[in-house]
């Protein structure tokens, strides 16, 4: 079994010509949190939807858990889970219901109140679908890719359009596969959300990967400003900030402490949004 | 896992969250029996209605007429739409990502739609007898029962390969009517077709649904027009097609 849960080398698609991923490597080990980052149309969901069979590539290789998931083969499909950026499901069956019936479709599926207790729905079990808040539909999409017990969980944007608090109980969710030694693919435009949950994450602009590595090696390899949080008295901070521009240091901002990975992403993104401007 | 459990499984879900809509459920067989009253209203008294030469009376016409509308109805218009609105959910591509084989999906759904085609045959054929004086064909019950499930089989593949055709949900409906009320009209089923120019019943006659129309009509009609195994042949051929069409222009993904 290789050590890697996904391997991608060369990898390009192109559509009528265009082409929307150039040539990307990446590597994800198991048991890992990855999170491929990057702005609307960089290429994110090509990719994923490439690693999870749904599209087909133009060239490069691409083996997950081993298989090559061009193929479709429901062996394939049995040990993957899937929670797709827009998704449904019947709205007429119960939270339940919806989950036993994909439980159905796999091998050895992972224990129904188990799955419910994962995504925090124990007190909408018996609710119809249609009777659930936008959050809870999303929960019930990652109780759906669970029901097979997959070893590898592709997240697609999984909390785009959450309020904090459902994003907490998200990350919470993700958490808790980890715990679990699953491994979770996952994209976002949340870069804070990539910084708590991902152990790595690649950075893709263009359909290219332009970074790659840990939150914090991404994070300080990029920018000679660096941001540092000094406590002191409430009184004396406008006072520290006066002295050290009264001997010449060159203070630019002052509010958030830490340099983090947004920094990074929208250094590393600029040219791009700055082209979307034009 | 084997498909034919797992077909088995999806059929019980799709009864399941069938009748957890009670109002669909509801006008799905309300729908035809509707038409049956109405048309009768209107032209149940002629007795000049002629199919194929042979003079039956209005209501004798109506009952195997509203049968075949009903089979095109909870088969083709019902797959066609339906497909449409899970595709564009994204409810057919989240399937097609799991190891649920497409086969099963699809004909769970289609034999759900065939069942539905049956009770409604059954529903109008009763309700026929009842209201309208119309003799049961009880001598021809395996045939007619023979014409529901092959119509209901050609209809339902007619359907999943009309949604190619279908850009997305809020399109389906007038897609889909557009292109079955005319052929319903001008195919013996909610008038028959007596003064109409002949072409116009050469250009029906290329479609499956006079010819569906025409072996149900000839199936339930007493007065022994003979059952013409060709109308099921033309209607089976053309269930043939739409299979080998939606094998090949079969949508699971949302249209962007």
């Amino acid at each position: 079994m290789p050590d890697n849960a996904i391997e991608v080398h060369a990898l390009t698609k192109s559509y009528e010509g265009v082409e929307a991923v150039r040539g990307i490597d990446l590597h994800v080990a198991r048991g890992e949190v990855f999170a491929l980052l990057g702005p609307n149309g960089a290429g994110k969901t090509t990719t994923v939807e490439i690693l999870e069979g749904h599209r087909t590539r133009t060239s490069g290789d691409v083996s997950v858990l081993g298989y090559d998931p061009g193929k479709a083969e429901r062996s394939f499909k049995e040990r993957i889970g899937i929670v797709l950026q827009e998704t449904g499901v019947n709205r007429f069956l119960t939270v339940a219901e919806v989950i036993d019936q994909f439980r159905g479709f796999y091998p050895s599926p992972r224990p129904l109140d188990e799955i419910i207790e994962v995504v925090g729905l124990k007190e909408k079990r018996d609710s119809l679908v249609r009777k659930l808040s936008g959050g809870q539909q999303r929960r019930l999409d990652v109780a759906v890719g669970l029901a097979g017990d997959p070893e590898l969980l592709f997240l697609d944007e999984p909390t785009t359009g959450f309020d904090p608090s459902a994003r907490r109980n998200a990350w919470g969710m993700v958490q808790t596969l980890r715990d679990l030694g699953k491994t979770v693919f996952l994209t976002t435009h949340y870069m804070d959300e990539a910084q708590v949950l991902a152990d790595r994450v690649a950075l893709i602009v263009g359909g290219k990967i332009v970074a790659q590595g840990t939150p914090t090696e991404l994070a300080q390899r990029t920018g000679a400003d660096e941001r540092r949080a000094f406590t002191v008295p409430s009184t004396d901070a406008d006072r520290l900030v006066g002295l050290a521009r009264e001997v010449g240091i060159d203070v630019r901002e002052t509010t958030p402490p830490g340099r983090t990975l947004e920094d990074a992403y929208l250094e590393l993104t600029k040219d791009q949004s700055e082209e979307r401007v034009e | 896992m084997n498909a034919a459990i797992l077909t088995g499984k999806q059929l019980f879900y799709e009864n399941k969250s069938f009748w957890r809509n009670p109002a669909s459920a509801f006008f799905t067989f309300a729908f035809p029996l509707m038409f049956l009253v109405i048309f009768n209203l209107i032209f149940g008294n002629n007795t000049v209605a002629r199919v194929d030469g042979e003079p039956i009376s209005g209501s004798t016409f109506y009952v195997p007429a509203i049968a075949a509308f009903s089979v095109v109805t909870a088969c083709f218009t019902n797959i066609s739409i339906s497909m449409v609105f899970l595709r564009d959910e994204g409810i057919l591509k989240r399937v097609r990502g799991t190891p649920l084989p497409a086969v099963s999906y699809l004909l769970a759904r289609i034999i759900h739609a065939s069942v539905i085609a049956l009770l409604l045959v059954a529903l109008v054929t009763v309700a026929g007898a009842i209201f309208y004086d119309v003799d049961i064909p009880t001598a021809e019950l395996p045939k007619v029962i023979l014409i529901v499930l092959v119509g209901a089989a050609a209809f339902s593949a007619l359907g999943l390969a009309h949604t190619a055709i279908v850009p997305n949900a809020d399109a389906a409906p007038p897609v889909v009517n557009a292109t079955i009320l005319p052929l319903l009209f001008i195919s013996d089923v909610f008038i028959p077709l007596e003064d109409a120019p002949s072409w116009l019943l050469t250009f029906a006659k290329i479609f499956p649904i006079w010819h569906y129309a025409h072996s149900m009509l000839h199936a339930f009609d007493p007065t022994g027009l003979a059952f013409e195994d060709g109308n099921l042949l033309i209607v089976a051929a053309w269930g043939v097609a739409g299979l080998l069409l939606a094998m090949r222009f079969f949508s699971w993904e949302p249209r962007r």
